[in-house]
């Protein structure tokens, strides 16, 4: 089945909900600022569920990435509170030391997988807790605030606000830029590059793929260390946001929001099959199923129940279109 | 079974097949690959469903819709590959689905009296209670038998169940075979190994191409009868010209003191232009010597190209040293069914279109994946079709234009031809002659006499993992190299 025609199911239960929702709640749902403020909530979930499909696209999985934003956050912020450096530089070296430490860690997670075979559901459940304790040992368990200011544009900062204005429309938040750029980034680098097709032929066909001479360990590394950038990146966001380095971030529901959002995206938990544009989608779903039940004042735990309804019937739906399309 | 026919989309699987098996007797079913037998069983077995054609028990006409159905009605089966489940002990696994209870929880005492005493019955000798997985297989082959006895067969279908057992233990098959003749079980015996037939058979019923050729006793049917019948056709007729090896033809690949597991001390040479087989049975060990050349599996020893041994043993170091491996299961390992012509066309050579940054360059690989779906005739609307959504001999046209894309200097081919339809086949070996022609050295895996016999210049007969007969093209006979492969005296 190809992923993109899986993700049309997806994209119609979008609409439909929209369009329903926007009924009920008297037109405020589809308002140009409510559109930008679920954009912004879905950013991280977004970019975690990015790096979450390159791990399950080989069959595998990342269940680390939750405490990987809480670590790289923590590290982050105190890094930039003892660097002597402001503005551009101090941004750039903790960017850069953050995506390094969630690269490393991703390869700590796939190391075992790639040379001894161990399911990465053991290695990145160890890497879950080893990564949170250890956010929680170095910043004694209490938020690290930034004492730079340097970061306040990227975490609450927007941008050509003067443009929208001009237009009335609200100015796009500066973390969604990243999430554009995350998405687009590793889309291009999925569909469009040897290394994307040789992750899409793994997780398809290990043992095809390593015949055709693809240097599947390599591969694989490589798609458990882009889970832990991109975890890093949403660590790196979140410090922005709150100006704070917070071990508690990461002990929420992120992990698991990010699957979700990859799995209604379209891409199989068996591997082979996927994109990253689906997962976008899958994550807007989420995002504004969210949005709606706030805005129709849904009671909040009564919401936990739809959400996770909604999860099963996509995949359900998902499932069903593909078994009929198989039996023509 | 009477007049039993079954169609696949694209082939004919079975045509007007009839069988019959009497209690206690054995009835072998004989046939080369793609006769049918297989999908016979499974017709029987309620695995598929029959187009037509009728089935009796016990003179009674049956209806076997589902696997379900052909338990109720006495038909056991006995797969190549086990059903057991490892870590459950002899016990256990007989009585898997039947379990005896005492009220909600299983009674133990019972089921391990149950389970010996069937097996004492039967004279199976097996340990009840160790996990099945640390058995040897001759011995998970009698657990298998058990727990198919369990079932109070009145037809046990074997297939093959000899392929992986030591001679000690197809003795101690047989014994069985013989104790069920006489508890009255009809026994379909399916093998390949000829001389296995006069020892367990009372008839033979011959299959070649989807219907039933000749029913005779064995005492009747000398195997070399039998071998005429498998084949039916003048050995070589379907085959295509070989072009003849021009006597200066240098040495392309050689092979020295290969070891590995299942593969003890090979050497062989193939030079530019030659076709060579390798023939044996099923599991001897040949498949495991195409994969130690091809670097996917560990092995010590010498294999060279042109002269220029290949360094570290990686299937990446063999594509570049201009090899190329067409797999025998094109769906476990030679295709990613997920993905569509263009990318398994061109999956063992993406640096060819990779560009700056890994970018893969999609015209070039459209251009190249077009090219090669004209040379091979390549049945697709285009080149964006899922590769499942193609016929078996389509599909293994793609897994061969994948290596065909890198201009292989040696070309391994194992089973090229297991399951597609005749005319994909002579396309297939159209190309192999052709390829020869242009200098590529081919070594084939074939468990098709016929095709073994007509396809190459010369003949390696391997057994237990080692080469242990040769023949030339002209003294390679179905007798000799049959003889040579099951270990009987020519």
């Amino acid at each position: 089945m190809n992923p993109r025609i899986r993700l049309i199911g997806t994209i119609v239960i979008l609409l439909l909900l929209v369009i329903g929702v926007n009924i009920a709640a008297h037109g405020s749902f589809l308002e140009p600022s409510n559109i930008v403020r679920v954009l912004r909530q879905i950013t991280y979930n977004c970019i975690l569920g990015v790096g979450e499909t390159f791990t399950i696209l080989t069959a595998g999985i990342d269940l680390s990435i939750g405490s990987l934003v809480s670590l790289t956050g923590v590290v982050m912020a105190l890094l930039a509170n003892s660097l002597h450096l402001t503005g551009f530089a101090l941004v750039a070296v903790v960017l850069f030391a953050g995506i390094a430490l969630g690269a490393g860690a991703g390869y700590v997670n796939a190391l075992p997988v790639v040379r001894l075979n161990l399911p990465p559901f053991i290695t990145t459940l160890a890497m879950m807790q080893v990564a949170l304790g250890l956010s929680y040992i170095i910043s004694h368990g209490r938020p690290v605030p930034l004492t730079s200011n340097a970061f306040n544009s990227i975490g609450i900062g927007t941008f050509l606000g003067g443009l929208s204005a001009k237009l009335h429309l609200p100015a796009l938040p500066i973390p969604v830029l990243w999430m554009a750029a995350v998405v687009i980034i590793c889309a291009l680098l999925l569909e469009k590059t040897r290394f994307g097709r040789s992750i899409l032929a793994l997780g398809g066909n290990e043992e095809a793929a390593r015949l055709a001479g693809i240097a599947v360990r390599r591969v694989k590394t490589m798609a458990y260390v882009i889970s832990g950038i991109c975890a890093a990146i949403a660590g790196f966001l979140y410090m922005a946001l709150f100006a704070t380095g917070s071990p508690q971030t990461g002990t929420g529901d992120e992990m698991l929001n990010a699957i979700a959002a990859v799995v209604v995206g379209g891409t199989s938990l068996a591997g082979g099959r996927g994109t990253i544009v689906g997962t976008f989608f899958g994550a807007l779903l989420i995002g504004l199923l969210d949005n709606a039940m706030n805005l129709l004042n849904i009671d909040s735990y009564l919401q936990k129940v739809v959400l996770g309804a909604v999860i099963l019937l996509a995949v359900a739906l998902d499932e069903i279109r593909k078994r009929y399309l198989a039996a023509r | 079974m009477r007049s039993i026919g079954k169609s696949f989309p694209g082939v004919r699987a079975l045509a007007d097949v009839s069988i019959s098996v009497r209690s206690g007797e054995v009835l072998a079913l004989v046939g080369e690959n793609g006769a049918g037998k297989s999908t016979l069983m499974k017709i029987l077995s309620g695995a598929q469903p029959a187009d037509t054609g009728e089935i009796f028990i016990d003179g009674e006409r049956v209806h076997i819709a589902s696997p379900r159905d052909a338990e109720r009605l006495g038909i056991g089966m006995i797969y190549q590959e086990f059903t057991l489940v490892p870590q459950f002990d002899a016990v256990a696994n007989i009585l898997l689905g039947k379990e005896p209870q005492r009220g909600f929880f299983l009674d133990d005492g019972e089921a391990h009296k149950r389970a010996a005493a069937l097996v004492a019955e039967f004279g199976i000798d097996i340990p009840l209670t160790r996990p099945v997985g640390e058995l040897s297989v001759g011995i998970q082959q009698l657990v298998e038998i058990a727990k198919a006895l369990a079932k109070n067969v009145r037809v046990l279908v074997m297939d093959e169940p000899t392929a992986a057992l030591s001679e000690r233990e197809i003795d101690r098959l047989f014994e069985i075979v013989a104790t069920l003749k006489g508890k009255g079980v009809g026994i379909v015996y399916i093998s390949h190994r000829m001389e296995e037939l006069a020892r367990v058979a009372d008839r033979v019923t011959v299959l070649r191409d989807g219907a039933t050729i000749a029913t005779r006793a064995i005492s009747e049917f000398p195997i070399d009868d039998i071998l005429q019948a498998m084949v039916g056709r003048p050995v070589d007729a379907r085959f295509p010209e070989l072009p003849a090896l021009a006597a200066d033809a240098p040495v392309r690949l050689s092979v020295e003191g290969l070891n590995a597991a299942a593969v003890r001390n090979v050497a062989f040479s193939v030079r530019s232009g030659e076709i060579v087989g390798l023939g044996g049975l099923v599991g001897a060990g040949r498949t495991e010597i195409l994969r130690a050349i091809a670097g996917a599996d560990r092995a010590t020893g010498t294999v060279a190209i042109d002269g220029a041994p290949l360094r570290a043993r990686t299937p990446n170091d063999a594509i570049e040293a201009g090899l190329a491996f067409v797999t025998e299961d094109r769906k476990a390992q030679g295709l990613v069914l997920g993905m569509n012509v263009l990318a398994n066309t061109t999956l063992a050579h993406l640096d060819r279109f990779a560009r700056v940054l890994g970018w893969l360059d999609s015209d070039a690989e459209e251009r190249a994946t077009e090219a090669m779906v004209e040379r091979l005739r390549i049945r697709t609307p285009n080149t964006a079709q899922l590769v499942s959504n193609l016929s078996g001999g389509t599909q293994q046209k793609v897994v061969l234009a994948k290596w065909l894309l890198g201009e292989p200097r040696v070309l391994l081919l194992d089973e090229p031809t297991r399951g597609i339809d005749v005319a994909a086949k002579a396309e297939i070996y159209e190309l192999m002659v052709g390829l020869a022609r242009q200098g590529v050295a081919i070594v084939m895996v074939s468990s098709e006499l016929p095709e073994l016999l007509g396809m190459s210049h010369r003949i390696h007969v391997v057994r237990n993992g080692s080469i242990v007969a040769t023949f030339d093209r002209a003294d390679a006979t179905p007798t000799n190299v049959i003889a040579a492969a099951s270990g009987a005296a020519a």
